[in-house]
């Protein structure tokens, strides 16, 4: 029994974790789709929302719900407002560039964040709902923290998912990333359409830094966790949604047990191991699939 | 004054002038189309009216108003919409989805959903494939979905880009028969764009031909028929009394 409720709860804080990186995979995939971009900057996006929704929480006394909300809609803001004055001007130039532009754009963003006022380089905590709540059912105790992650992640991608199935912009940023030039005969506007998708992929950063914020904490550094969010994405086969989701999840549960249950060091290579196995056996990712096009 | 005008149009790739000042009218409701062997330019006339490639000189009008140096969305919202070559279909989008996203621009929900229904009464085979992967249909299929995809835009001008392109005869034969149907009772104008000049002409009213970015010869289709470089050149008709002129020797004439 012991050993059974050790388990669940290395289970439950990998899953937790797992749809963190899931949700940070999903942000490079949705932007790589569209643009063939991938942004080194998504881990920032955490940063961000993570910093937007401490200060609305512990200086403006907002709730944690509406600091969520809120900092989820700023770092949507912020997407867009660099699509258009940084990503558009730049739409043409080699895609190796603008890579290095978003890696450029990382650390000018941990740096800003480190000369904010109030913000600076320490580490912050604010209280949630969750704080110091746990489901026990015997033996068994669940931390509401991490339940928290993992039913407010689905609630996420069921959004996303209707979004993108159910209404006339989602498909069109589907066929888009399909076929861009079928799209233009539509008369759908690529430029529109990547302007959502920066939009979309900060929301869902800002979005997942103030779920993590509980587990880490608030601080310059947290969006690091970005790294080991691009083997999941990669896992996953950078292609689609649930890709992410899932390539985030196994790394996540695999890296939780290897904490465990592996001698110290394990974990933090667990993931590149996972991705090195799963690469050479299925090169194009779990959920990858192969060009084919039609004559 | 004609529903499209283009007029001296050129259109480079990089330093290479595709184009070299074509002109041509498209009368509304009527059926016109471009003849051409490939490299001649086709593909590039069309891309350059819907948008998608910018003239570097010349004017084309649509509806009396300037058209070049637009965004194709705005070319699309005007009421022209191209069928381009080689379907570019969305693989990953269901046939219905597809569709739909021919209807893009389209904000009445309720005269959409009865062209979908006309659309399925064209292409039968798009209505039973509804929830089907574009990429998972037949080339033919795919030309279909990409007629009818364009046809759910309900544009006043369709441009088609060599919809016969691998099509078995008896397949080639039923497109065009929709697509007169389309220009009967949608009351579309269309110009077409072919390399299978016998059933481009039988369909279209009004040919040009086009030779390396060059339009060389203008007449009623009719007329073309009978023409007899375009018989020799695009009907492949041989002509037996010219004994000791070899093939190879005979020179277009254009007149
Ligand atoms: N992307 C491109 N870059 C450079 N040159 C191009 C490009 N596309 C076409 N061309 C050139 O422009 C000319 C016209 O091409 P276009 O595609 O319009 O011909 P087409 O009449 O449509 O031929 P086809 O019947 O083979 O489709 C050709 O000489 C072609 O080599
Ligand atoms: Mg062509």
């Amino acid at each position: 029994m012991e050993l059974f409720n050790e388990i669940i709860q290395t289970l439950l804080s990998g899953v937790s974790i797992g749809c963190i990186y899931g949700l940070v995979a999903l942000g490079f995939v949705l932007i790589f789709k569209a643009t063939e971009v991938i942004n080194f900057a998504q881990g920032e996006m955490m940063v961000l929302g993570a910093f937007i929704a401490l200060t609305l929480i512990n200086v403006f006394g907002f709730s944690y719900w509406a600091a969520l909300l809120l900092a989820t809609v700023g770092l949507g803001i912020f997407g867009l407002i660099l699509e258009r004055l940084v990503l558009r001007s730049l739409i043409g130039e080699p895609v190796f560039a603008i890579v290095m532009l978003t890696i450029g754009l990382g650390y000018f963003v941990r740096s800003s964040v480190s000369m904010v006022p109030t913000w600076g380089t320490d580490t912050y905590g604010f209280t949630t709902p969750f704080t110091d709540k746990a489901a026990r059912y015997g033996e068994l105790v669940l931390s509401w923290e991490q339940l928290a992650i993992i039913f407010m992640t689905i609630a996420l991608i069921l959004i996303l998912f209707a979004f993108f199935r159910y209404t006339r912009m989602g498909v069109a940023m589907r066929a888009t990333s399909q076929n861009q030039l079928a799209a233009v005969y539509m008369g759908i506007s690529v430029n529109r359409v990547f302007s959502l998708t920066w939009i979309i992929s900060a929301a869902v950063g800002g979005f997942a830094g103030v779920l993590l914020s509980p587990i880490t904490f608030v601080h310059m550094n947290m969006g690091f966790i970005g790294l080991k969010a691009f083997p999941a994405a990669v896992l996953g086969g950078f292609s689609s949604i649930p890709g992410a989701i899932v390539g985030g999840l196994i790394i996540g549960v695999t890296e939780s047990l290897a904490g465990v249950y592996l001698p110290i060091g394990w974990k933090d290579v667990a993931a590149w191991i996972i991705l090195i196995g799963v690469l050479i056996i299925r090169p194009q990712g779990l959920f990858g699939i192969q060009e084919k096009k039609k004559v | 004054m004609p529903l499209l005008q283009v007029r001296n149009i050129e259109t480079y790739y990089g330093p290479i002038m595709a184009i070299k000042g074509v002109s041509l009218d498209v009368e509304e409701g009527d059926i016109v189309t471009i003849l051409g062997a490939n490299g001649a330019g086709k593909s590039t006339i069309l891309k350059t009216i819907s948008g998608v490639m910018d003239p570097e000189k010349g004017t084309i009008e649509f509806m009396d108003q300037r058209i070049d140096g637009m965004s194709p969305d705005k070319i699309v919202r005007m009421g022209i919409t191209q069928v381009p070559e080689g379907r570019e279909i969305f693989h990953d989008l269901t046939v219905k989805e597809n569709l739909m996203m021919g209807a893009y621009l389209r904000k009445d929900r309720s005269e959409t959903q009865e062209d979908l229904e006309i659309v399925h009464d064209y292409f039968p085979v798009l209505k039973a494939r509804s929830s089907q992967l574009g990429g998972n249909m037949s080339g033919g299929e795919q030309q279909m979905l990409a007629i009818g995809r364009a046809i759910m835009a309900t544009p006043k001008l369709l441009l088609l880009d060599e919809p016969s392109l691998g099509l078995a005869p008896f397949l080639v034969k039923e497109i065009f028969e929709i697509i007169k149907r389309v220009n009967d009772e949608q009351k579309t104008t269309i110009l077409l764009v072919e390399q299978n000049a016998l059933i481009a002409l039988s369909l279209a009213r009004i040919g040009y031909v086009l030779e390396l970015g060059r339009i060389v010869k203008e007449d009623t289709c009719k007329e073309l028929m009978e023409n007899e470089d375009v018989k020799e050149f695009y009907l492949g008709v041989k002509e037996e009394s010219i004994r000791g002129s070899k093939r190879w020797k005979r020179k277009k004439k254009w007149r």
